[in-house]
């Protein structure tokens, strides 16, 4: 087991060096000069070659290359070309929120979702079952910031029980942080509620049908244990495989979260840096988003070893 | 002598079973009775209700599409049907318990298989974690299982099929209930590995007095171990007796049919083949190798060297267990699979080496009917165009084609209204008359048959392979028969080449090899072939 952690470590580190060469070209060859950005429009041409000189723009583009990753090696991500300061300390700043919100918004769809599947299995075609998947396509097809909105305007404006914007970090006050995390955390989790809770659903139903449910049935094995023990762990692997890529997908959602709740985080950061055209920042979002992702296929393939004994790699 | 059998362990009384939806009955009334220490084999073809029977009796029939209409089960005196479902959770594993087909597949893959069934034994509250698992290892030793320690902290996946079945037994077992119910629980498994699980059976149930209700299609197995016999067809009972007085003095029209069917060890004695030889294999050999750079590589010889030949008109037996390499001796003459080495001279040329291009203008040359005809048939075409398609492939005008398509459908049994159905409205046996079709569509000189009865009935497995000996006889075509089934080879073969991990051990006539087997593996083959002793065609034992 440890081997093949280690082997799935070290097979991550080619991944990693072709993700690093694609975001560096990727922003190389998009339109849009950092130089010009940087020198506004009244630079005159002696100003721009000599911050391009500065940047390093001037020299081919594979010495570019190994310089950035040199840089990288050493901690050095760069500075903003907008705000001047330090890309690493810009990002540090915005992580905290953001991991905050897919932490709860992740283990809250899960905790809800994964039961009411079984629920929904087990109830199948009675009305509960039906109502619980009714909700499941409603929850899917609602968008993040309707659901949002909607919250806001029920919960905070009208009954008064949550902050209407804002985040305060889980160390510094602790029940203010529940408090405004709890309606982004809704928002959030409709959407992964649905779609973990229909994935758990039919998984289940088709573990249900199984020779070794019968077996199990036939032993003697009370109908809940067939349930939580036989069928559910049998249908894990589905589910965190969409567990999985719901989570790797979540920073779409979160940048939309951050907005409508008005949270200092790294989706707001995203779209800010994109929209300054602050290459080096960008660069480095998307290099640390890429790695998140890489990381959470790694979680995934280790928890499929856990869940499911064949699956030996 | 009957007196330790006369307690009664099971009692069906005018059993419906029928559809929740349509009401429509499956089963009608079935009775029957089984005593302590007796084996009762239940036989009947697919679609004769034997398994809804014994679901019922274990109470797992699906709530949601069937349900008992009428009649009554008691198991030990104690109406299984006016049972609550947890006074019928209690008395499964303890009072009955039930052993299926499926060994692959019966035995939750993500759990070791200790756990499992110390499983049967937490869940009716015998015991602490201590003591079930002394008594898990204990079964584990009874039912013959090596290394029971090991086998314990052992997942399904990593057991042997017929491993896997005693595991299954000794967790229907271990709380020692009277009723055993055993669905076709060696079908699955080769012929040696049946014999010893039947043995098995019998065994425990010698040491336990347990009440059998076997439930099996092959009347092999039911010469082998009934005391008495059930058998049913199409939801009906159609006649009860004693192993004796089904299978040498059956009363109904029925029960006749389906044991005369059944085929003997005994090759009903044949004329040696006389045609050219259309058909010469030598060294064709399929090596794989696994495993990657870092692990090393390994050798897996699928098929050592092997040569053979074949006639014109001559049916030619290839038989062995799984892993024999029979199906890859098979794919590697089909060109199905790249051999790895050797020579296939159809005629005067050598097929082995030809690329796919070259190939192709002999490939009408050799065709294949495989196993299961439920799934070599494409579902969206009709009869028609897919005993076409080959024809249409390499040019023959489209009228002509079809035309041949209605003498070849009359030619294997069907008619000619047949072709413009889709194979869904067919029965197993009819699509695999299709498949013939298809087959000979082409005018091949060599077909090669893969397991092509192995999923039949045996009544219509008979008409099949008698179909099949009669194509051979009038056209010539040399057949290659591959089969796990001796009997079926003794009961179509001219010659039989004997497979065991990947190559051949013995080879001969067939009276040759069935009657004076020269080697130890072949007369374990023949020794382990359920049914051997008795001639079914002439309802009688062998002398």
């Amino acid at each position: 087991m440890l081997g093949y952690i280690v082997r799935r470590l070290l097979s991550t580190i080619p991944v990693l060096g072709v993700v690093a060469l694609i975001v560096f070209l990727l922003l190389h060859f998009a339109p849009g000069d950092p130089a010009a950005i940087m020198a506004g429009d009244s630079a005159t041409p002696a100003q721009l070659a000599e911050i391009r000189q500065r940047l390093g723009l001037d020299k081919p583009v594979f010495v570019q290359f190994f310089y950035w990753l040199d840089q990288l090696r050493q901690g050095n991500f760069g500075t903003s070309l907008h705000s001047n300061k330090p890309v690493a300390e810009m990002i540090a700043a915005r992580v905290g929120p953001t991991l905050s919100l897919a932490v709860t918004t992740m283990t809250f769809s899960i905790l809800v979702a994964i039961p009411l599947g079984v629920y929904a299995a087990w109830a199948r075609g009675r009305l509960s079952d039906r109502l619980v998947m009714t909700l499941a396509v409603l929850g899917f097809s609602t968008p993040v910031f309707v659901t949002g909105y909607m919250l806001i305007y029920l919960l905070s404006l009208k009954a008064g029980w949550f902050p209407v914007q804002g985040f305060a970090s889980l160390a510094s006050d602790p029940i203010r942080f529940a408090r405004t995390i709890t309606l982004p955390t809704l928002a959030l989790s409709t959407v992964y509620i649905a779609l973990i809770a229909r994935i758990s659903r039919s998984s289940v139903l088709e573990i249900l049908g199984e020779d070794f449910i019968r077996t199990a049935r036939a032993k003697g094995v009370p109908e809940r244990s067939v349930f939580l023990r036989h069928a559910l762990r049998n249908a894990a692997v589905p589910i965190i495989t969409v567990i999985g890529s719901g989570a790797a997908f979540l920073i779409g959602g979160v940048v939309v979260a951050e907005s409508v709740f008005n949270i200092p985080g790294l989706g707001r950061l995203v779209v800010e840096s994109v929209l300054a055209r602050d290459y080096p920042l960008i660069q480095s979002l998307i290099l640390l988003l890429s790695v998140i992702y890489i990381g959470i296929n790694l979680v995934i393939d280790l928890l499929y070893t856990l869940f499911d004994p064949r699956i030996r790699y | 002598m009957e007196t330790a059998k006369t307690k009664e362990i099971l009692r069906i009384d005018n059993l419906d079973v029928s559809l929740v939806e349509s009401g429509k009955t499956l089963i009608r009334d079935i009775s029957f009775t089984l005593h302590a220490g007796e084996t009762l084999c239940l036989v009947g073809e697919s679609g004769s209700g034997k398994s809804l029977t014994s679901l019922a009796v274990m109470g797992l029939l699906d709530p949601g599409a069937l349900r008992v209409s009428a009649g009554r089960i008691l198991v030990e005196g104690i109406d299984v049907l006016a049972a609550s479902a947890e006074e019928l959770r209690q008395m499964r594993a303890t009072r009955m318990s039930m052993v299926f087909q499926e060994p692959m597949t019966a035995l939750n893959p993500t759990e070791t298989v200790g756990a499992q069934v110390e499983e049967v034994l937490r869940v009716h509250g015998e015991g602490n974690a201590v003591t079930r698992r002394e008594r898990v290892l204990k079964m584990f030793e009874a039912v013959h299982l090596p290394a029971p320690e090991r086998i314990h902290a052992s997942y399904p996946y990593q057991l042997s099929g017929g491993q896997r079945q005693r595991i299954v037994i000794s967790m229907a077992l271990i709380l020692n209930p009277r009723l055993l119910i055993a669905d076709e629980p060696t079908t699955a498994l080769d012929v040696t590995t049946q014999r010893q699980i039947l043995a098995l059976i019998e065994e425990m149930q010698q040491k336990f007095g347990t009440a059998v209700l076997f439930i099996t299609h092959d009347f092999g197995v039911v010469s082998d171990i009934a005391d008495r016999i059930v058998v049913m067809n199409r939801g009906d009972l159609v006649e009860t007796g004693t192993r004796d007085e089904i299978l040498a003095r059956p009363r109904q029209d029925y029960t006749r049919m389906l044991v005369s069917s059944v085929p003997s060890l005994v090759p009903p004695g044949r004329m040696p083949v006389t045609g050219a030889q259309i058909l010469e294999v030598a060294n064709l050999n399929k090596v794989y190798t696994q495993g990657s750079f870092l692990s090393g590589r390994r050798r897996v010889d699928a098929l050592k060297p092997t040569g053979l030949t074949l006639a014109t008109g001559e049916i030619l037996g290839i038989v062995g267990e799984s892993g024999s390499g029979k199906t890859t001796l098979a794919r590697c003459l089909t060109r199905l699979i790249e051999p790895t080495g050797g020579a296939i001279r159809l005629g005067d040329t050598d097929i082995s080496a030809m690329s796919q291009r070259q190939l192709r203008p002999y490939r009408r040359r050799f065709q294949v009917v495989f196993q299961d005809p439920f799934r070599s048939l494409n579902a969206r075409l009709r009869v028609r165009d897919i005993v076409a398609e080959g024809m249409l492939n390499f040019g023959t005008p489209r009228e002509e084609a079809y035309a041949r398509v209605g003498d070849l459908l009359e030619r294997v049994g069907l008619s000619v209204e047949m072709m413009d159905r889709y194979p869904h409205q067919f029965s197993g046996g009819q699509r695999q008359r299709i498949c013939i079709a298809r087959a000979l569509a082409l005018r091949p000189e060599v077909l090669i048959a893969d397991e092509s009865v192995s999923a039949l009935d045996v009544s219509v497995q008979k008409q099949v392979l008698e179909l099949l000996r009669e194509i051979c006889d009038e056209t010539g075509v040399g057949i290659i028969f591959i089969t796990h089934d001796l009997r079926v080879a003794a009961r179509i073969c001219d010659r039989v080449l004997v497979m065991q991990r990947g190559e051949v051990v013995e080879s001969g006539s067939v009276d040759e090899v069935l009657t004076r087997p020269a080697q130890a593996y072949t007369r374990e083959l023949i020794g382990a072939a359920p049914g051997r002793n008795w001639d079914f065609e002439h309802f009688r034992p062998f002398a």
